[in-house]
């Protein structure tokens, strides 16, 4: 299976702290790692470098191919990523935040609808603008534009967060479909009754350093994996 | 990066005219400042006339920082700039995307201003052609200007304070060169304001080019 990230000992530094201090961490493409630690440890800062939205100050970094800090542009193309704070416009619906974004990053808009049904965004939430919508249902928006980007990394911080158990459960199909067609996926989680099943890897973070990594072995085809 | 700059600047006049800030909070205060301006220098028409290209241009510098200002906000989360950060577009096509769209906005408020002039300091135009080309190349300038140095000031939260101070000095050769080519608007002939419009010409030119290749670089800063 191909390798989607590949770090050694990657260091980043913000301002003049360093928020990663050496990590080491590979993933292959079709599988999911869940990536624990206490507030602080650096997990936000991980997917951030690992979209190419950080900056690599030492080590090496190969994400799905691209080398960073040199590609970071085509790679974020490439990368899907769903904060705390989803990042689309207050002022606009949803399918219009969902079609700006798609058209800027050169994808089919009429994905739109499609994807935002499948997130449970119909109706009359699908023309209400995003700002009226409750932080639950604005990351349902967010998790749409994954759906429709198609994104071959997903990088999740905190994906359970603010969401009802039946978005969470949704939370968990979704990470599998994008496994299942060949994305690989990062998620962070202070959750972790909710986040490791969905894992082939669980890393735990401290201190900017990944200090624990479990290794699953089962294909996702296969469903849950032995890493609990 | 046309694309690019055709998609921005939809999207930021769909949010303009969504959120309406610039019809109720920008021009509003425009007109408070011409008002106040004329309260001010009193009711004599001479006075009044005579200061009208100067006031009209700080008015319009003054409303046009609130109007980049709202602009910006659009991307002021970092949530929001990283997002568009991965949505891949041109960092130059969203320079320009948002410089033509500011652009609209300000030409929209150049008009309100033009005439609240007109009605309060009785002015009389003479050279349309010269009013109309400075106001439009200005529009592009501020717009640039305000647009590089939003990026330069970074999140919204400083962003507030520092862009005033960081544009108002910098936009001196348009106030000077706009309010000349008013003044020789209004006269029988041109003058000399086909030189201050050469002066508006270059600034936003080069403020555009320098936006293009800046933008990019200042953003991933």
């Amino acid at each position: 299976m191909a390798s989607a990230i590949q770090l050694r000992s990657a260091v980043s530094v913000a301002g003049r702290f360093p928020v990663l201090a050496g990590v080491d961490l590979d993933l292959d493409a079709g599988r999911v790692c869940v990536v624990l630690g206490s507030n602080g440890a650096g997990k936000t800062s991980l997917l951030k470098l690992l979209a190419g939205l950080a900056p690599l100050s030492e080590g090496s970094a190969s994400i799905l191919g691209y080398a960073l800090p040199s590609d970071a542009r085509p790679l974020r193309r490439q990368v899907g990523l769903l904060g705390h704070d989803v990042g689309l416009y207050d002022e606009l619906q949803p399918e219009e935040n969902l079609r700006f974004a798609l058209r800027a990053a050169r994808v089919d808009p009429a994905r739109a609808p499609g994807a935002l049904e499948r997130t449970g965004i119909t109706g009359r939430l699908a023309s209400t603008p995003l700002g009226s919508l409750s932080a639950g249902q604005r990351r349902r928006v967010g998790l749409a534009l994954l759906v429709a980007r198609r994104p071959r990394l997903w990088l999740l911080d905190e994906p359970h967060a603010s969401l009802d158990a039946e978005t969470r459960s949704l939370v968990g199909e979704l990470v599998e479909e994008a496994a299942a067609g060949g994305a690989a996926v990062v998620a962070t989680s202070h959750e972790p009754e909710l986040a490791v099943p969905m894992a082939d890897h669980v890393a735990t973070m401290a201190g900017g350093v990944v200090v624990d990594l479990v290794t699953g072995g089962r294909p996702r085809i296969d469903g849950v994996p032995d890493v609990a | 990066m046309w694309r690019d700059a055709m998609l921005v600047a939809e999207r930021d006049l769909r949010i303009e005219m969504r959120s309406k800030v610039a019809l109720w909070q920008v021009v509003p205060f425009a007109i408070l400042v011409l008002l106040l301006f004329a309260f001010a220098l009193g009711p004599g028409p001479a006075l009044l006339k005579e200061s009208a290209p100067g006031l009209f241009w700080l008015a319009l510098l003054f409303s046009s920082v609130l109007a980049a200002q709202r602009s910006l906000a659009i991307e002021g989360s970092d949530a929001t700039r990283e997002s568009t950060r991965l949505m891949g577009l041109d960092p130059a096509g969203i320079f320009l995307g948002k410089t033509l769209a500011l652009t609209g906005e300000l030409i929209a408020l150049e008009i309100v201003l033009m005439a609240g002039v007109i009605l309060l300091f009785h002015v009389v135009v003479g050279t349309w052609w010269l009013l109309v080309a400075s106001l439009l190349v200005a529009a592009l300038g501020l717009s640039a200007v305000s647009v590089l140095y939003g990026s330069l000031a970074g999140g919204a939260r400083m962003r507030a304070t520092l862009l005033p101070v960081l544009v108002l000095p910098i936009l001196a050769p348009v106030l000077i060169a706009g309010a000349r080519c008013f003044a020789s608007a209004m006269a029988n002939g041109p003058g000399l304001g086909g030189r201050w419009l050469s002066v508006l010409c270059v600034f936003a030119a080069v403020y555009l080019v320098l936006g293009i290749v800046l933008y990019g670089p200042m953003e991933e800063s």
